[in-house]
């Protein structure tokens, strides 16, 4: 009995409550008023079926959750005394994985029989908690549905209750989204508290120094390293600049063109091959990046008698500025797309020109929406890793000059996590705290453009 | 000197002495004394043989009309007939409009606007039009006003502008109810106050013309009567043409009134004439409420 046929025997039984419930409704005759049904046939049915899935719903997942731990505490209380003598809780975690793998199946050598034998114990308890599964769940649903649908009379208000459930179902679902946002800032604030435990904030807020090394052997002479955030930072910045000097200009002209001056077919045609750029994976920009923009940088550097370091900030800046110009041109175009004919036609009968209209009229009207697709755009050039990692490398000087490699918060973040490491120390940690400061800043930036967009949008009904 | 005539000047092109046509009556012997106009009224725009096609569809045949200067003409007839089509290309809003294409000749004080040497910008600035929506840009209600002055340099300083601002508010009646907020949105105006805003838009840029589409139409009845009056006191200055399908409001406003049906023409005139004693049997139709 596996959970498939529970899950479909469940669908089939809660198709057979909204029949039983339909066919529940009261009879809607001539003489309506008097026998007053609330709603339409549909309606019984769906509280039925309602009453019916939604509890089984909530069982099924919270068994499904919390069964295997159950199991897990039954067999370990089962293992002879040698085995968990003494054992901590992480080797105890060990012997459980050890377990779980012969019972499917994989064993690798000689296995301690009583394990074996812990291992048959498994399967077994883990069959009899679905076949309970599926009694409970078959037992539940049907006495659930005959609950509902004995309350079911003449002028039983159907329709109110399956909108409250149904507003109720909407609520969790938005609550979920709002509670995972909250977890994830919890956790990088009590990941970033443990790294500010060991590293003052003023010193990683402020140093000028980015050197994430720690001692890797007890005693190793090799310095403490140093946690100063600031030549990460600026490197971020530098290459989002350059990204969006670019993309901005292309973007809003792209945009203008397509809406204002193309026609509908060559509108039709051009915008999914503009929308296209987007879709490419961040690593072939990477390739792009590294082995045609950076060296034609550089030769470029060289006949004007400029200095281009082969891994500089302008190479990956100018690659993520084309990535992202689609997320800019193609919010932009329907934003302006989106702007009533009326207005067009109102300053072209005052004798404005098409330039004066767009400048003056369109884009004030289309704010919102270019705005919209400027955030976008800035968000990934933040946090675009692969391109910077490729086209400017992972040194982290402290320099505002973009012909020079940097590096940038999330490629540091990468590195800072790569290897194996535990989450026990400064140098693992430091990425939460860059995730955090990160976080913080792009927050800001949203609150700046949603006042900017406030300030001098033109609202059009 | 009027600014067709010193566009095509510069163009080296001659055109006769406008206002020396005169308009001429469907049937001028037929209600001599009831009209209020002169006769000798001089015309301001002309349209000759004006046929205009949607792509392959012809929506105006062959529309031949005389429209008198400073005063004001009604188009009437059933929607669909072209009204619209025909206001649009008196000022070459259907220039905007993909695959419209039109023949003939529409004449301003003698000179054919659909000519090479006009300037379609400058054209529409002369021509103002005002819509059947009201369409106040998202801007503040002074800015909506200052919009056409701004773009056409027609004030040199701020004060001037704020002149021409308060004169045209003034003159739609609109700046007694809105002079506290000048700068809240045109569009937290009232529908009526939003067409009468529309028009102090258009008279700020002292264009000669103004072609109004059914431009009370979106309004109740006493924001229609305020609207116009407006064009009654607009009139002294501007030549009006006006579509609508009210006929008590062609018969109140206007001193011509044209009927157009599917696309042609059919009778235009005095509009005592034309509401008392029409010569075709369609007009006579349609102002005695027989289809439309
Ligand atoms: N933009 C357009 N594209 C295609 N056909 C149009 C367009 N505008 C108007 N038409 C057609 O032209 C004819 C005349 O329309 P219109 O001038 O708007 O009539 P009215 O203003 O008298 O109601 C109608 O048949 C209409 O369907
Ligand atoms: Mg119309």
């Amino acid at each position: 009995m596996n959970y498939l046929t529970t899950t479909l025997v469940l669908l089939g039984l809660i198709a057979l409550a909204f029949t039983l419930g339909r066919r529940r409704a009261p009879v809607r005759d001539a003489t309506w008023v008097k026998t007053a049904s609330h709603a339409s046939p549909g309606y019984y049915g769906a509280y039925v079926a309602l009453w019916c899935g939604l509890p089984c719903l909530i069982l099924f997942l919270a068994w499904i959750a919390l069964a295997p731990t159950v199991i897990d505490s039954l067999i370990v209380g089962t293992l002879p005394e040698q085995i968990t003598a003494g054992k901590s809780s992480s080797e105890l975690s060990l012997v459980k994985s050890q377990i779980h793998s012969l019972a499917a199946g994989q064993a690798f050598g000689e296995p301690d029989p009583a394990l074996s034998e812990a291992a048959a114990r498994y399967t077994e308890f883990e069959q009899v908690s679905r076949m309970a599964l599926f009694v409970v769940i078959l037992s539940l649903a049907i006495l659930t549905t005959l609950f509902a649908r004995s309350h079911i009379r003449q002028h039983f208000r159907a329709r109110v209750y399956v909108e409250r459930i149904t507003t109720g179902i909407l609520i969790a679902c938005s609550t979920v989204a709002i509670v995972t946002t909250i977890g994830i800032v919890v956790s990088l604030l009590f990941e970033s508290s443990r790294f500010f435990a060991a590293v003052p904030v003023h010193e990683f807020l402020f140093g000028l120094n980015w050197e994430p090394q720690i001692p890797i052997r007890e005693g190793q002479v090799a310095a403490t390293g140093a946690f100063g955030a600031i030549p990460v930072f600026v490197g971020t910045f530098v290459v989002s600049t350059v990204a969006m000097t670019i993309s901005v200009p292309l973007g809003l002209m792209a945009a203008i063109y397509m809406s204002e001056y193309a026609s509908r077919d060559f509108r039709k045609a051009a915008k999914p091959v503009l929308e296209i750029l987007a879709g490419i994976p961040t690593i072939v920009y990477g390739f792009f990046a590294v082995l045609t923009i950076a060296p034609w940088m550089t030769e470029m550097g060289a006949k004007l008698g400029i200095g281009v370091a082969p891994n500089s900030a302008i190479a990956a800046g100018f690659v993520m500025g084309i990535m992202i110009t689609p997320f800019i041109s193609s919010l932009s175009d329907d934003a302006l797309t989106a702007v009533p004919n009326s207005l067009r036609d109102g300053a072209a009968a005052l004798g404005a020109t098409q330039a004066e209209t767009i400048r003056q009229v369109l884009l004030p009207a289309a704010l919102p929406g270019i705005m919209g697709g400027v955030l976008l755009a800035v968000s990934r050039a933040i946090g675009e890793t692969m391109i910077v990692v490729m086209a400017a490398g992972i040194a982290a000087n402290l320099t505002l000059n973009p012909l020079e490699p940097v590096t940038t918060v999330t490629v540091q973040i990468v590195t800072l996590l790569i290897g194996d490491s535990s989450f026990d120390n400064p140098k693992t940690l430091a990425a939460f705290a860059l995730g955090l400061v990160l976080f913080i800043m792009t927050l800001g930036i949203n609150i700046v453009a949603l006042q900017i967009t406030r300030k001098y949008r033109e609202k059009y009904e | 000197m009027t600014f067709l005539e010193g566009q095509a000047e510069r163009q080296g092109i001659a055109i006769g002495a406008s206002g020396d046509t005169r308009v001429r009556s469907a049937s001028p012997a037929a209600h001599p004394a009831t009209v209020a106009t002169s006769e000798e009224t001089p015309i301001k725009m002309t349209a000759r043989k004006l046929s205009v096609f949607y792509g392959e569809k012809q929506a105006l045949f062959d529309v031949s009309l005389d429209i008198p200067d400073r005063q004001i003409m009604a188009f009437i007839g059933p929607s669909g007939c072209g009204k619209s089509t025909f206001l649009r290309s008196l000022n070459r809003m259907n220039d905007t409009i993909a695959g419209c294409t039109m023949t003939g000749e529409v004449m301003v004080d003698g000179i054919n606007i659909y000519d090479r040497v006009v300037d379609v910008v400058e054209l529409r600035r002369r021509i103002g039009m005002v819509f059947q929506k009201p369409n106040p840009f998202p801007k503040s209600i002074y800015d909506n006003v200052a919009y056409g002055p701004r773009i056409h340099g027609l004030a040199s300083s701020k004060e001037e502008l704020d002149e021409i601002v308060q004169t045209c508010l003034a003159r739609t009646g609109l700046l007694d109810e809105v002079s506290t907020r000048l700068h809240e949105p045109g569009t937290s105006l009232s529908g009526g106050q939003q067409q009468r805003l529309c028009i102090a838009r258009a008279i700020a840029v002292s264009p000669d013309i103004i072609l109004m589409d059914e431009p009370c139409s979106a309004l109740d009845p006493i924001a229609t009567a305020r609207v116009e009056e407006l064009m009654q006191e607009l009139q002294k200055n501007y030549t009006i043409v006006i579509v609508t399908h009210n006929m008590q409001q062609a018969a109140r406003v206007s001193q011509r009134t044209a009927f157009f049906h599917l696309g042609t023409l059919v009778e235009w005139g005095m509009t005592e004439q034309i509401f008392t004693s029409p010569v075709d049997d369609r007009t006579q139709g349609y102002i005695t409420g027989r289809y439309g």
